[in-house]
């Protein structure tokens, strides 16, 4: 099968690259850009007119609920919503049920996910049995299985002494660990960022000290063990500055933030608004402003769509009691725009953090349409009105803050190994 | 996005908060509540405000006193009265909260009285309700987690109208656990809107919630400082569970460092009143001498109570 996409804009942030050019793909490989390789005749095309074409995205964590939580979401749902949101790769956290603490858990997961139009799924496993914090799980025999990281996903390992033991063992084979920086004591019964809008509506408060604690112990950790850290979903304007600090000082850490922080603060909770329950939770307009400045800057590496598909039931409660998280695999792309677009960031680079930069913490060869790639493209009319409402969500979680709201730039057609995985050119 | 208490009119749909509560309708309840309280008096205290509307009092949390006073405030009114205590892990194993609404609203109910240990309960009703086209049932809340219980607010101000007649020259302290009261936030916003000069709040920093101060509130630690000169001080409920442990070491030392004795209250003007939304815990908060003393107006402030009730009951479901 040989695809010709014409008349697009092209953007590869990998490559630097943002001019108006063809994409050539044969067998599932990118095989030319703007220059159609000797030989080529196309057996199918796609027009890309008033479009980009970029790398499919790369998200760092998505929630596809399998195994364990299928009433929420199935592999065949979310599939279809990455495709819809122009996503081609994505980390799976191992907080399913049971979690991803079993190679045999995740050969399963990796064999549901082989159909042609599903992206490609890396998972994150555990670092613990059951996520439980005490004993080490067989990271090897898990990494042979898929795994590509591991960590806890938003449990804490709250003896000290487990988490250096699991950094070095990680630090052993090169794993990377990631973590998500929360601790456990400060952030018992906290359901908002301890700030404002919680002393008002009388919500239990998770100061921000709760996020650089955590991290204070992880980064110190990983200086003493050489373990290559990610810390997952930062919050807090202080956290990002420890992270900066640390890096300066010769630490090797990453860390990403969700695509809903870098657009919502404490403030969205409104009325009690369940849908702006998020783990970390939503803080204030200056930590907003810190990260959306990080994203650009760099010092966030990537942000990610955090994808958690909750269903109604567990969400049509009090606040106090709605299960945290937001579906966001379809958001991440125009959320992305958005950000980019307030901030006056080139496209080029607002893209990368969303392609490459991502696949480089991921540690695989994508988020790139260098030729030679695999051909996973996301076409999109940046133009193009998105409303986000239950129609249009092809999650199977429908829980949104942005529900209602009508976004800017909409996925018209994405290929995964040259395959056309969504289609949404005439919706 | 429109405040939920109101309807599309600007008028009272729910009592919800007093919280962005417009002085107007606080001033028409108060106002409202002043014949109530005369009805009281009387022989035959019942008015036919109410006839055959249905108030379920819907108590997910335990409280004999708030319900009761809902029961006699609706009664009065000659409304119908139906008791629900919904014990929260009965709840949580079974029926959900809009579950119970939906029965419920099947039963002709005319009115919801809310009490519910998670904050912000009485807005997911109301907003249920609305988004399934019952808007003709009203919420009334009583109490909701940390965040509020505008009933109690209002007939505090009832209560400090009362004595005090004028809100604008007042000075009130707000003494004790401010972080877990939801009585203390509608205080605060309910004073603020009455335009009192200064509002204080006196705790521990461990019983005061993060940036309170937000709320336009001076914040004071020393108890001595923060009732020099004050016209009313409002004192709160320590609840058992808060007198020992990470936020207080013990019932002794709280009242030692911040319980009410006459001799702090010789601080405040000396025609002070001294208020507690109730049940007291004597010698903890409050030392009998203030509790039974002449500044008190305590038990004055049940009676209000139920005439606030009245007030905010009939001005919901009693028609024009």
């Amino acid at each position: 099968m040989k695809i010709q996409i014409s008349n697009g804009r092209v953007i590869d942030p990998a490559n630097g690259i943002d001019r108006n050019a063809d994409v050539f793909i044969a067998d599932g490989v990118i095989v030319g850009v703007g220059k159609m390789p000797a030989g080529f005749e196309a057996n199918g095309s796609l027009d890309a007119t008033g479009c980009i074409v970029c790398p499919g995205l790369v998200d760092l964590s998505a929630r596809l609920r399998e195994p364990g939580y299928e009433y929420r979401a199935t592999l065949e749902s979310e599939m279809a919503a990455a495709a819809a949101g122009g996503v081609t790769s994505l980390a799976c956290p191992p907080d399913t049920d049971p979690p991803l603490d079993e190679p045999g858990l995740v050969e399963m997961l990796k064999h549901r996910a082989r159909l042609p139009e599903f992206a490609h799924v890396y998972p994150v496993g555990a670092l613990t049995e059951k996520l439980a914090g005490v004993n080490l799980t067989e990271m090897a025999e898990l990494a042979e299985a898929g795994c590509v990281a591991f960590g806890q996903a938003n449990t804490a390992i709250v003896d000290t002494q487990v988490l250096l033991r699991a950094m070095q063992y990680a630090a052993t084979f090169g794993f990377p660990v990631w973590m998500q920086a929360q601790d456990p004591f400060l952030a018992k019964l906290g359901v908002a960022h301890d700030g404002e809008v919680a002393t008002r509506l009388g919500l239990g408060g998770i100061p921000v000290a709760a996020e650089t604690i955590a991290l204070a112990t992880i980064l110190q950790l990983a200086r003493e063990t050489g373990a290559r850290i990610h810390l997952t979903r930062i919050s807090s304007a202080v956290g990002l500055e420890m992270i900066v600090a640390a890096r300066r000082s010769g630490i090797s850490a990453t860390c990403d933030v969700a695509v809903h922080h870098l657009h919502l603060s404490e403030h969205d909770i409104g009325y009690f608004d369940p849908h702006a329950r998020l783990d970390p939770p939503l803080r204030s307009q200056s930590d907003r402003e810190a990260l959306r400045r990080g994203l650009a800057d760099g010092s966030i590496n990537a942000v990610c769509s955090d994808h958690t598909p909750v269903d109604d039931d567990a969400k049509q409660v009090p606040f106090d009691e709605a299960e945290p998280g937001a579906t966001g695999l379809e958001l991440l792309l125009p959320l992305t725009l958005k950000w980019a677009s307030e901030i006056k960031l080139p496209l080029v680079h607002a893209l990368a953090r969303v392609t490459c930069d991502p696949a480089r913490i991921l540690g695989v060869e994508a988020g790139t349409l260098t030729v030679g790639a695999a051909a996973d493209v996301c076409i999109f009319d940046p133009q193009a009105a998105y409303p986000v409402n239950r129609a249009t969500l092809k999650s199977q979680g429908k829980n949104t803050p942005f529900l209602g709201l009508e976004l800017q730039g909409r996925v018209r057609g994405t290929l995964i190994d040259g395959h056309l995985a969504y289609d949404g050119s005439w919706t | 996005m429109r405040n939920p208490q109101l309807n599309s009119q600007g008028k009272l749909q729910h009592l919800l908060t007093t919280e962005g509560l417009p002085r107007d309708i606080i001033l028409a309840i108060l106002d409202a509540a002043a014949p109530f309280a005369e009805v009281a008096e009387r022989e035959v205290k019942k008015l036919p405000l109410l006839r055959g509307k249905s108030i379920f009092n819907l108590f997910f949390e335990n409280s004999t006193r708030t319900r009761t006073t809902f029961e006699i405030a609706a009664k009065r009114l000659s409304a119908d009265v139906i008791n629900l205590n919904i014990n929260t892990s009965s709840a949580a194993k079974g029926e959900t909260l809009l579950d119970t609404i939906d029965n419920l609203s099947a039963m002709q109910a005319d009115m919801f009285v809310v009490r519910h240990a998670s904050s912000g309960a009485p807005y997911l009703i109301a907003g249920h309700l609305a988004a399934t086209g019952r808007e003709h049932i009203h919420v009334v809340n009583a109490g909701d987690g940390r965040h509020a219980h505008p009933t109690q607010g209002l007939l505090d101000m009832y209560t400090i109208r009362h004595y005090k007649r004028d809100f604008t020259a007042l000075t009130v302290a707000i003494v004790g656990d401010v972080l877990h009261s939801r009585v203390a936030r509608s205080q605060i916003h309910a004073l603020a809107t009455l335009g009192v000069a200064e509002i204080r709040v006196i705790a521990p920093r461990t019983l005061l919630p993060t940036d309170v101060e937000r709320l336009g509130v001076h914040v004071f630690h020393n108890i001595d400082e923060g009732l020099q000169g004050v016209d009313v001080v409002m004192m709160l409920r320590l609840q058992n569970e808060r007198m020992q442990g990470a936020l207080l070491p013990s019932p002794q030392e709280y009242f030692k460092s911040y319980g009410l004795t006459p001799e702090r209250l010789a601080r405040a003007k000396p025609d002070a009143i001294v208020m507690h939304p109730g049940p007291m815990n004597r010698g903890v908060e409050i030392d009998s001498a203030v509790a039974d003393g002449s500044h008190a107006v305590i038990l004055p402030q049940v009676t209000f109570g139920i005439a606030v009730r009245m007030a905010v009951m009939s001005m919901l479901a009693g028609g024009s």
